[in-house]
């Protein structure tokens, strides 16, 4: 292995620099049938799960194929989805925001062929490289954050519980049997990286154990004012700590009923460090929508306080969320969202038809919002 | 024969759904293959490390990345993410494993040439491993070394033609729906308005001087498919004011049977037969639509625009003519003072170029914020600190009823001085000639 050079010269880094040139422009990368239609489109609908039609006022018609995609993606796979797309859509495909592949084509006879390609594609397991689906009144692909294969806070992993959650989900992904879309979204921490605070199901990693804190080297790694004010809660105060030798070193002190698990001060002090194999979880969380159709965007509600990370395929947390998705397509009405179906039967009702227990956890006690969350009426249901 | 036995992955690779621990082994082993002869700028077996430490993972249940350190391009301070292994001598693979942040294009159309190029610069000079897309929107390179960064920025700048996205605190990629590229519903065109205003804040984007991050999202109509309302600082919610355009024929084919609802999104189940009185008329918000002898109305004034009949007709009822977008401001996830949605702050904005109208509100609030947010403080935190009509002074935005769900229910008004006659100065000897002690 040896270093070649881009052209970049390091003595003299701005020599040549391009720079604030920003993204490529939209309009290279459109296919044929797009450039020429763009805001033109009259009408779409869904021919079968995973198949659009467009039908635009020019007479023009495309047809998408949607397949689920990892967001975790090799180049290789990537090249393969570029060889499909030379095959079949002229050297065109893009991507969603929930990380499914569109296959595009300009008629009707080219549907079939492209389906038959992306079906027959497995890897060595079995598992199918591009499946179909994704669209209408079923489940769609996982937005999600890294997990443990690249991030430094999280709780949990996500493409593991992803890939073991759609594989539970696999036949409302193929399927449009719910009687509404369902949205499911995972995060590893309660950063979010991405929207899982307004999902039908939300999947949140969350830590349960206070930070560790590493006084012997705290004030070397840290600035303290900055851990400090990380604190949400004020939970952390400065701190003169005498370690074992008898040494005194600057460091912080905890005031641990006060600690909410967010993690944000070890994003601000490495020294601080909250994960855990037992404490670490996942917290479910139900309810959310970003539309404005019928009723208001809503927030998620936390509906289970913890499962654990049982690895490989966190049974109960899939198994959880399996549950409430049948519950839901049996018990909803037409066109009415998973949250939508939760405050018109009461969420007593929906803890008890999803046969989930009630615990104080789930009781909002965080700040003044809180008091608005509490049942101020006598309409409640036995 | 794999580098690191990994007996919890494997178990991933069962099941209908793609398997990335399958796609990882399968990078993996063409790295080591290497047909092609590539001189790989980091070492061969990341991905086999990748795969080993993420296994560790699974045993441990924690992470082994540390924190990032100050890694970057020069003269940027955000498009890559310092990330470190904590456990290098077992993992040397991946001991450096930074990611950069590729600005996406709009509507993540692509072709393959484009793909295939930058699938080959990342083949070349890093893991080979990408995300088709982060979050925020980016494409994701991940994991590289640090000697890799300059040449990586270098080769997309001068031969992709292509920069880099934001990250820390700065203004973040932007990103946009669909919209009229492929979407009847999209109010206006979402990748041309992404574009012009990621080009003009540059600057903003590549160079962090904000107390914390900054969120632009496009969402083309109110059904809100980039989730803007939930997570930007800005949303772009496309809007109309006049009348939802209405094709009586089409309603009738529907009513008849004729086209499946929800442009057939509901195939999967037999529903029965269409309803338009229990699917469209009794589900609308603002009971503004009426049915009778064979005829749609809808009364405009009354509709609040939320899509859904037009979602359960699309062939038709379309979107009015007199088209643009609602501006909402303040959304964010719970970090640090619970989740925010996004609140009204422009009910209608025309989209027309140069954007000089959006781009005003844009300033105003940054100049607001800029001065008075305090450091990690997100726009909608600072609003809720200094309160909504703090936002309307600084836009210049006259207040409106449609700012509200509704008015405040406490009389706390903190009426300011030049707001009431005579202004606080008051004598009090005048005051006690009248009233005393």
């Amino acid at each position: 292995m040896a270093f070649v050079s881009s052209g970049y010269n390091p003595d003299k880094p701005m020599e040549d620099r391009i720079t604030d040139i920003g993204p490529r422009k939209y309009d290279e990368f459109y296919p044929p049938v797009i450039k020429k239609n763009k805001g033109k489109w009259l009408y779409h609908e869904i021919l079968e799960p995973g198949v659009l039609v467009h039908v635009s006022e020019t007479g023009d018609e495309v047809y998408t194929v949607r397949a689920g995609g990892c967001r975790l993606m090799s180049v290789e796979h990537i090249r393969e989805i570029c060889e499909i797309a030379d095959k079949h859509c002229d050297g065109h495909v893009r991507f969603t925001t929930r990380n499914n592949i569109e296959f595009m084509v300009d008629s009707k006879d080219k549907v079939e062929p492209l389906k038959q390609d992306l079906l027959s594609r497995k890897q060595e397991g079995g598992c199918y490289k591009f499946p179909i689906g994704g669209t209408g009144a079923g489940v769609t692909n996982i937005v999600h954050t890294q997990g443990w294969i690249h991030c430094h806070t999280p709780a949990t992993d996500a493409s593991g519980p992803v890939k073991a959650t759609m594989d539970v989900l696999f036949d409302d992904f193929t399927d449009m049997r719910l009687p509404a879309q369902l949205r499911v979204s995972l995060a590893c921490c309660l950063n979010m990286c991405g929207a899982v605070h307004c999902s039908d199901i939300a999947i949140l990693g969350y830590h349960r154990k206070v930070p560790m804190l590493d006084h012997e080297y705290l004030d070397k790694m840290c600035e303290i004012p900055l851990a400090i004010a990380a604190c949400p809660t004020a939970a952390i105060k400065p701190a003169k700590v005498e370690l074992e030798d008898g040494t005194k070193v600057k460091s912080v002190a905890l005031n641990v009923p006060r600690c909410m698990f967010c993690g944000n001060c070890y994003t601000m002090c490495p020294a601080m460090p909250i994960v855990d194999d037992v404490g670490d979880c996942i917290v479910i969380m139900a309810g959310g929508k970003v539309s404005n159709r019928i009723s208001a965007p809503k927030f998620s509600k936390v509906v289970v306080a913890y499962f654990p990370n049982e690895v490989p395929r966190w049974d109960q947390t899939t198994a959880c969320v399996k549950k409430m998705v049948d519950v839901y397509a049996k018990e909803a009405r037409k066109y009415e969202r998973l949250g939508e179906w939760a405050e018109r039967i009461g969420w007593e009702r929906f803890f008890e038809k999803c046969e989930l227990e009630f615990t104080h956890h789930l009781i909002d006690d965080f700040r003044d919002p809180a008091y608005f969350t509490w049942r101020q009426t006598t309409q409640f249901k036995f | 024969m794999a580098k690191h036995k990994t007996p919890l992955l494997d178990q991933l690779e069962t099941g209908p759904w793609p398997s990335f621990v399958s796609d990882i082994k399968r990078q993996a082993e063409f790295r080591k293959a290497n047909q092609d002869k590539i001189d790989y700028q980091i070492p061969v077996d990341v991905c086999e490390d990748l795969l080993g430490v993420l296994e560790l993972s699974f045993v441990h249940r924690r992470t082994h990345w540390k924190h990032g350190g100050i890694v970057g391009v020069f003269g940027y301070g955000g498009g890559v993410i310092g990330r470190y292994c904590d456990q290098p001598e077992m993992f040397p693979g991946v001991a450096h494993f930074h990611t950069l942040r590729v600005n996406q294009p709009g509507g993540k159309f692509y072709t393959t040439e484009y793909l295939r190029q930058l699938c080959d610069l990342w083949d070349f000079r890093g893991s080979g491993i990408t995300n088709m897309h982060g979050s925020t929107g980016d494409i994701i390179f991940l994991g590289t070394q640090t000697d890799q960064l300059e040449e990586i920025f270098y080769e997309l700048t001068h031969t992709l033609n292509q920069d880099l996205g934001g990250s820390g605190s700065n203004l973040r990629t932007p990103s946009d729906c669909i919209g009229q590229a492929r979407c009847e519903w999209s109010c206006y065109d979402t990748q041309a308005l992404c574009y012009d205003l990621t080009q003009e804040y540059q600057d903003e984007l590549h160079r962090p001087a904000f107390p914390y991050k900054f969120k632009f999202k496009f969402d083309g109509c109110p059904n809100c498919c980039v989730a803007s309302i939930a997570r930007a600082d800005i949303s772009f919610v496309g809007t109309w004011k006049d009348d939802i355009r209405i094709d009586q024929e089409a309603v009738a084919a529907y009513v008849g049977g004729e086209f499946p609802p929800n442009g057939g999104a509901h195939a999967g189940r037999d529903w029965g037969p269409f309803d338009i009185r229990k699917e469209v008329i009794d589900l609308c918000p603002t009971e503004c639509m009426r049915y009778e002898d064979g005829k749609l109305e809808i009364n405009t004034p009354e509709c609040t625009r939320c899509m859904h009949c037009i979602n359960v007709m699309p062939r038709a009822l379309r979107v009015g003519d007199d088209r643009g977008c609602s501006l909402l401001v303040g959304a964010k996830a719970p970090i640090l003072d619970g989740a925010q949605m996004s609140t009204l702050l422009v009910p209608f904005i025309k989209v027309e170029e140069p954007y000089d109208e959006i781009k005003e509100v844009i300033e105003n609030i940054w100049d607001w914020w800029m001065e008075e947010g305090k450091n990690r403080e997100r726009l909608g935190e600072l609003m809720k600190r200094q309160g909504m009509q703090k936002l309307l002074e600084v836009t210049g935005i006259k207040a409106d009823a449609r700012h509200v769900q509704e008015p405040r229910t406490n009389p706390y008004i903190f009426w300011k001085e030049e707001e009431v006659e005579g202004g606080f100065d008051r004598d009090i000897n005048e005051f006690r000639k009248y009233h005393q002690r």
